[in-house]
């Protein structure tokens, strides 16, 4: 079929995902049509708080998908990826912090403004070099990175699995959190870091950067499920799926399992640090309620509802449930707690392989009438 | 197949984004919208519950009288979900979708500090009750709670002056409200000759519940013979267990005072008060200051929320004050115009609940009386001591060495909300 | 000595609880003559009278310090009538008609109040609230109140009252006061009391003019862990800006530092033990939150997100049975006691049966479905009670602490507490290992087909133990309302450290759960003086983490069966 022209090999049979990538694609091309090139007093005109909306869903998606990796074709549930993010979009935060230059409210070239009134007199060693935005890039995949191969090194070594590991992550981003909150960590305490004024010598409030960092985060949407699909596909990520429903016989086979568990998981805890990054800019602030507990909770929702081990499922997941968010919280601020409550239990009583697996159910369906038909 | 569906599902975009844009498209305006933007579930629901339904109250209030400019008021209540770049999202749905005139939100700094660069960028217009730590001034957010030298100086004065209080724990939650105003705090008591060793600082994290080594540090710190007392920048939640161990390790409030910033009735109804009784509180208001102004308005709320059992607090003056500052402004005005109304707001006068008018400022900040209070058991607070008049509201501290120089002046031709006045030139670009 | 007045002070405090328990209504009845007879065998002259009755329309005005300067005034009259005025301006019973402005001591009767004279106490009449204005104090004045009727009363005859006037008097003593002091002294015939009165008298004499009243002061202090003792000598040993010492004379000096030196060793021995104390208790604590949850995680396996919420119910469920109860306040934390298990085990078999029941075998998921029961447990507490918090009322016999000495003391609430925990772990090891509900628990938990085939209804096993280990949350749930605060929230704060502690113990083991929890509380105790509350528990779970890398099923792992994979 011509369609696969535009796709890499690997991905010839994977429709779900030929589907999102189209679909990622036109939607780009629509939000840049109506929002950048149609006049703002035309009534076809998409008004700008949707560009960042939208923006913001695709950085989750990307952060459901980090998730899906490991989760989903691993099997280690981490309740701490939210902690990864978060991270990359300290690490942004601190360069957009940079770049506000003297334009803070004390006008002081060097230190941020919560800096300069808790008496600050200079900035703290790791706040060097985030003034580039090379070295800030680098610092976005190497953070989280870094924190996912010490911590994964560790537990995988050691063989702490299911159930463990989750709570064990789940600590991990708790005293990240707790440590945030510091005011004495020096970046902005509970405040966290916010005001920015531009990127890249471009302003953030001017439409323009808004539509290229909303196409970026369509981009790297895109190549992280790509990336992520090539993984799976490839002999590594078959090796890995068996750890997931074998791990003791992959291990006698002679696989090093942590080994293959600990690439995924940095692999991951990157992409989830860039989901983090260009969360960032869009949303306007970055402060330690990221690292809650109850956000990497959410986030394997999104997975589940979604359908964990397909990637574009993950994608899926996370959009509805934001979706359902936003509207719940403008609509019913009331009650919006019991319809995403359940939702929750609904769908993990009733769609065991999510929304995913229910089109899946169906297609089978479908499939057997036609054969039905055929044999009729 | 696929390709036939990728053009099904092509369609159905292009039919989407169409109805999604259209839904943000702006209609024709017969009400004046009103937006609300207060937390209604997650930790901070519990205070910010209240002031929604404050805003809803002076909403009906303001149409039973006939609107606004012949116009009719709408509200429109959207849930932040105490979830901090939400705030900053839900700003920018009521301006860009829900083309609200004017928004009564935030609580907590971290919430303000999210929406501001939206609502400078969209130019709204922000009223926000609660008081704080200062340090900011824009032009699209007008302050009606205490800044610092409203609540925190007041207090501390009246325990070096009438109590005698000679030693200072300065205890708070750790986060930027207390982090300023115990900085401010410090450098106050050192000019006034307090030595620095007479001075003990601690923070505890959020929802802070086990309290025994701090107030056993406490106890040690202020039974050396010396009067000491507490300046407490506690948050809400971790007061109660706070007080209740002060109460249990045999600290009463007269041997060592606590004056706390963040407890008023509202905070008081949901705790048990005995071991509360005695210690301090300064505010602006309180719900027990006689003023028939002031027993209208707690008339009308227990009305409009159905019980007799309901309680109002500082924050709900702020709203009041800072909602009938709106409307006078807006009937000067004549018009719902951000940079109209602005303009229009500065000199405007209301009365306080508790007796005189609250003004607001060049740097929008109110003048208004500070109170202080002794907690009594049926969880209401007794004034002790009042200012005179009212306190101009500071929005930079003469205290921070970064901000002395610093004033706030949104009347021409400064029109400046970061001032120095030692280089005579404005900070913001 | 010391022993004998904490074996009174347990006896009496046993005693409050149990005649609180029977009596609650009637302990706010006050008597409006609170002096007995012996005490006016002064005279009462004419005189004294009419500056009473110029006086008294003298504590009206507003300002506190004219307020105070009146009151000492009153104080030195000599007429026994001043105490019972001062007396009721303590406690709030001196208010004024707003009619004629005439100072009234006011009693509650009903909804209407009795007035009596300040003159001489006899009745005026009965009137309602709306009529009269009752005559505010503040903090100072309270004090100062306080510490004139503690002067009054420091040779009193009745040794409880004496006590209470010298403790007052410690809290901030004068030179003033040094004739009323050493006169007590004299007098005194309680061995503790004439301690106290020395030290007093030491605190006060270590200023005089005379060299050796000063040594014996000093060593005297030296003796005592009151921490005004400390604050004394360390004032005698107060360094000018050059480091030099004010004081001139070298053996005053030299006897300070050792006097401070002593009292030093013994203080940081008892905040040692206090720390350790401290420890136990957020251990307790710990171990209420997580015991329930070591049942349905431990035992079988299930992930309940929703334990937190079930602790929340607990709470809420004490704050409706005090409200339905408001004058029996220490019963009804009692009653409570069962409530709390009763409501929140029949919502944990609910969501057993409605939705654990359908996730056996997928612990990830059932994580995911009851973080979603957990989100509507609390939005239902907000709809239904409210958002607000809620005050649950702490019993008289929960107040207050247990004083070994002046510089330690524990409080009751956390003594309770501990035992309560204790007791709550002692009732389930017995359920556990001695019922047979307990044995067919432990059966399904280590092999569930076989215990099925051995004829066990696992199905319903499965459900009583979970509403076991909810009943048990709610249990706690009770405790905790009484040390934080009751509100939607609640079970979120806890659910973390929960987890943990059951992690750390090992799963499966309820020993390994009590030793853990406390492990937790007492390290995070020690921790926290020199690296603050915050650092301290990111301390622990760092340790915590790398705990678990090096024994994946925590200090006490079941032998034999691998708990962990699945």
């Amino acid at each position: 079929m011509i369609i696969n022209h535009f796709f890499p090999q690997f991905m010839h049979k994977d429709t779900g995902g030929k589907l999102l990538l189209s679909l990622l694609a036109l939607i780009t091309i629509i939000v840049v049509t109506f929002n950048f090139l149609v006049a703002e007093s035309s009534a076809w005109h998409m008004p700008t708080y949707m560009v960042t909306l939208l923006g913001k869903y695709l950085c989750l998606a990307l952060l459901a998908i980090a998730l899906d990796l490991v989760w989903g074709y691993c099997g280690i549930l981490s309740l701490g990826h939210a902690a990864f993010f978060a991270l990359g979009g300290y690490a942004m935060g601190m360069y957009l912090m940079r770049q506000i230059g003297d334009r803070g409210v004390y006008g002081n070239p060097e230190l941020p403004d919560f800096m300069v009134f808790l008496n600050w007199s200079e900035l703290p060693w790791y706040w060097y070099g985030f003034e580039s935005f090379a070295f800030t890039a680098l610092m976005i995949l190497l953070v989280p990175g870094l924190l996912a191969y010490v911590f994964g090194w560790m537990t995988f070594r050691s063989r702490v699995t299911g159930v463990y590991l989750s709570i064990m992550t789940q600590a991990l981003t708790y005293a990240l959190m707790l440590a945030f909150f510091r005011n004495e960590m020096g970046l902005g305490g509970n405040n966290g870091l916010t005001d920015f004024k531009d990127i890249l010598g471009f302003s953030l409030q001017s439409d323009g950067t808004r539509i290229v960092i909303f196409s970026l985060s369509a981009l790297a949407l895109a190549m992280g499920y790509i990336a992520s699909r090539f993984i799976v596909e490839s002999k590594l990520g078959k090796t890995v799926v068996a750890i997931r429903d074998a791990e003791l016989r992959t291990r006698f086979i002679g696989y090093k399992v942590e080994n293959f568990k600990l690439w995924i998981f940095v692999f991951s805890a990157m992409l989830a640090g860039v989901a983090g990054a260009l969360y960032v800019p869009q949303v306007g602030i970055i402060n330690p309620g990221e690292f809650s507990p109850l956000n990497s909770i959410e986030l394997a929702i999104w997975v589940a509802i979604g359908g964990r081990g397909t990637l574009f499922g993950a994608v899926i997941g996370a959009l509805l449930v934001n979706y359902a968010k936003t509207y719940f919280t403008g609509a019913l601020p009331e009650f919006w707690l019991f319809a995403l409550g359940t939702l929750f239990i609904v769908s993990t009583l009733y769609l065991p392989k999510g929304i995913v697996g229910l089109f899946e159910r169906f297609q089978n369906k479908t499939s057997e009438n036609k054969l039905e038909e055929k044999t009729a | 197949m696929v390709t036939k569906s990728l053009r099904k599902l092509a369609l159905a975009a292009v039919v989407t984004a169409s109805t999604i844009t259209s839904a943000g498209m702006a209609w024709a305006a017969d009400t004046i919208k009103v937006g609300v933007l207060h937390s209604l579930s997650g930790t901070m629901a519990i205070s910010e519950t209240t002031l929604k339904d404050t805003v809803l109250m002076m909403v009906e209030e303001q149409n039973k009288k006939g609107g606004l400019l012949g116009k009719q008021l709408e509200a429109v209540v959207v849930d932040p979900a105490s979830n901090w770049p939400l705030f900053a999202e839900k700003t920018r749905e009521l301006i860009e979708k829900e083309k609200v005139d004017v928004i009564f939100g935030c609580w907590t700094s971290v919430s303000r500090k999210s929406v501001l660069p939206v609502i400078e960028e969209l130019n709204g217009l922000l009223f926000y009750p609660v008081q704080y730590e200062g340090e900011e001034s824009s032009k699209n957010v007008f302050y009606t709670g205490a800044a610092p030298n409203q609540q925190a100086i007041p207090a501390v004065d009246y325990l070096m002056n009438d109590l005698e209080v000679k030693r200072w724990i300065l205890a708070g939650t750790d986060y930027v409200y207390p982090r300023t105003t115990n900085k401010i705090l410090e450098a106050y008591l050192i000019a006034k000759g307090v030595k620095k060793e007479d001075i003990m600082i601690n923070y505890t994290p959020f929802g802070h519940s086990d309290w025994q080594s701090i107030v056993s540090d406490i106890k040690k710190f202020g039974s050396q013979g010396k009067k000491t007392a507490v300046v407490s920048t506690i948050n809400g939640d971790a007061n109660v267990p706070f007080y209740k161990e002060l109460g249990n390790q045999n600290i009463s409030s007269e041997d060592i005072p606590v004056v706390a910033f963040s407890v008023g009735e509202e905070e008081l109804s949901g705790i048990d008060t005995k071991p509360l009784v005695g210690h301090l509180a300064a505010w602006n208001y309180f719900m027990s200051v006689e003023d028939p102004g002031n027993e209208a308005f707690i008339n009308k709320w227990q009305a409009f929320i159905k019980s007799d059992q309901r309680v109002t607090n500082d924050p709900m003056e702020a709203t009041y004050i800072g909602f009938e500052m709106w409307a006078k402004a807006v009937e000067k005005a004549k018009s719902v115009d951000t940079d109209a109304v602005e303009q229009a707001m500065i000199g405007v006068e209301v009365p306080n609940l508790t007796g005189g008018m609250a003004v607001m400022n060049k740097n929008h900040h109110l003048s208004k009386p500070v109170l202080i209070g002794e907690i009594q058991e049926d969880g209401q607070i007794e004034t002790v001591w009042s200012t005179e008049g009212t306190v101009a509201g500071d929005a930079w501290s003469n205290f921070l060495p970064g901000s002395k120089d610093l004033i706030s002046d949104w009347t021409a031709p400064t029109k400046c909300g970061n001032y120095n006045t030692k280089t005579k030139k404005c900070l913001a670009k | 000595m010391k022993f004998i007045s904490l074996k009174k002070n347990l006896s009496l405090h046993l005693l409050y609880l149990i005649l609180s328990m029977i009596f609650v209504s009637n302990v706010n009845a006050k008597n409006i003559v609170s002096i007995d007879a012996s005490e006016q065998s002064t005279d009462v002259t004419q005189s004294s009278h009419a500056q009473l009755e110029k006086l008294i329309p003298q504590l009206q005005v507003k300002n506190f310090k004219k307020k105070i300067a009146s009151v000492k005034q009153l104080a030195d009259i000599k007429n026994p009538q001043n105490i019972t005025i001062l007396e009721a301006l303590l406690d709030s019973r001196l208010y004024y008609q707003k009619a004629d402005k005439s100072v009234v001591i006011i009693q509650k009767k009903d909804n209407q109040y009795e007035i009596f004279s300040p003159l001489d106490n006899s009745k005026i009449g009965l009137v309602e609230k709306k009529t009269i204005k009752k005559i505010t104090t503040n903090n100072k004045l309270r004090k100062t109140i306080r510490t004139l009727l503690a002067q009054k009363k420091v040779s009193h005859t009745d040794l409880i009252i004496r006590q209470a006037a010298l403790k007052e008097i410690l809290t901030s003593s004068d030179a003033s006061l040094l004739p009323v002091l050493q006169q007590a002294k004299t007098n005194e015939s309680d061995d503790s009391q004439k301690e106290l009165l020395t030290l007093a008298i030491a605190l006060i004499e270590v200023d005089s003019k005379d060299r050796s009243t000063r040594l014996s002061a000093i060593k005297i202090l030296g003796n005592s862990v009151f921490p005004r003792a400390k604050g004394k000598l360390e004032q005698v040993l107060m360094t000018n800006e050059q480091g030099s010492f004010i004081e001139q004379d070298k053996d005053i000096i030299k006897a300070s530092q050792k006097a401070l030196k002593r009292i030093d060793s013994k203080l940081s021995l008892f905040s040692n033990l206090e720390t350790l104390f401290f420890g136990l208790s957020l251990g307790s604590v710990l171990l209420l939150a997580a015991i329930g949850l070591s049942i349905t995680f431990g035992v079988m396996g299930v992930i309940n997100m929703a334990h937190g919420e079930l602790i929340m119910l607990g709470a809420y469920t004490t704050y409706l049975v005090q409200q339905a109860m408001p004058n029996d306040i220490g019963l009804s934390l009692i009653v409570a006691i069962p409530a709390a298990f009763i409501v929140s085990g029949l919502f944990g078999i609910a969501i057993e049966r409605g939705v654990i029941r359908h996730l056996y075998g997928r612990p990830l998921e059932t994580l995911l479905a009851t973080f979603g029961i957990s989100l509507l447990l609390q939005q239902m507490v907000r709809t239904l009670i409210s958002a607000q918090n809620v005050p649950v009322i702490t019993p008289s016999w929960l107040s207050g602490s247990l004083v070994f000495n002046p510089a330690f003391a524990i409080t009751y609430n956390r003594i309770y507490i501990f035992f309560f925990a204790l007791m709550v772990f002692a009732s389930l090891m017995l359920i556990l290992k001695k019922t047979s509900l307990g044995l067919q628990v432990r059966a399904v938990a280590q092999n569930r087909s076989m215990a099925t085939a051995m004829g066990i209804k696992t199905q319903w096993v499965d459900s009583l133990t979970f509403g076991l280990g909810s009943g048990v949350a709610g249990v706690a749930g009770v405790a905790l309302s009484q040390l934080t605060n009751v509100g939607p929230n609640l079970g979120q704060a806890y659910i973390i450290d929960s987890f943990m502690v059951v992690v750390f113990g090992g799963v499966e083991n309820l020993w390994g759960t009590l030793v853990a929890a406390m492990t937790l509380g007492i390290t995070n105790k020690f921790l926290e003086p020199w690296a603050g509350a915050v650092m301290s528990k990111i301390i622990v779970l760092i340790f915590l983490i790398i705990f678990i890398q090096k024994r994946p099923n925590g200090l006490f792992p079941q032998k034999g069966r691998s708990s962990g994979g699945h």
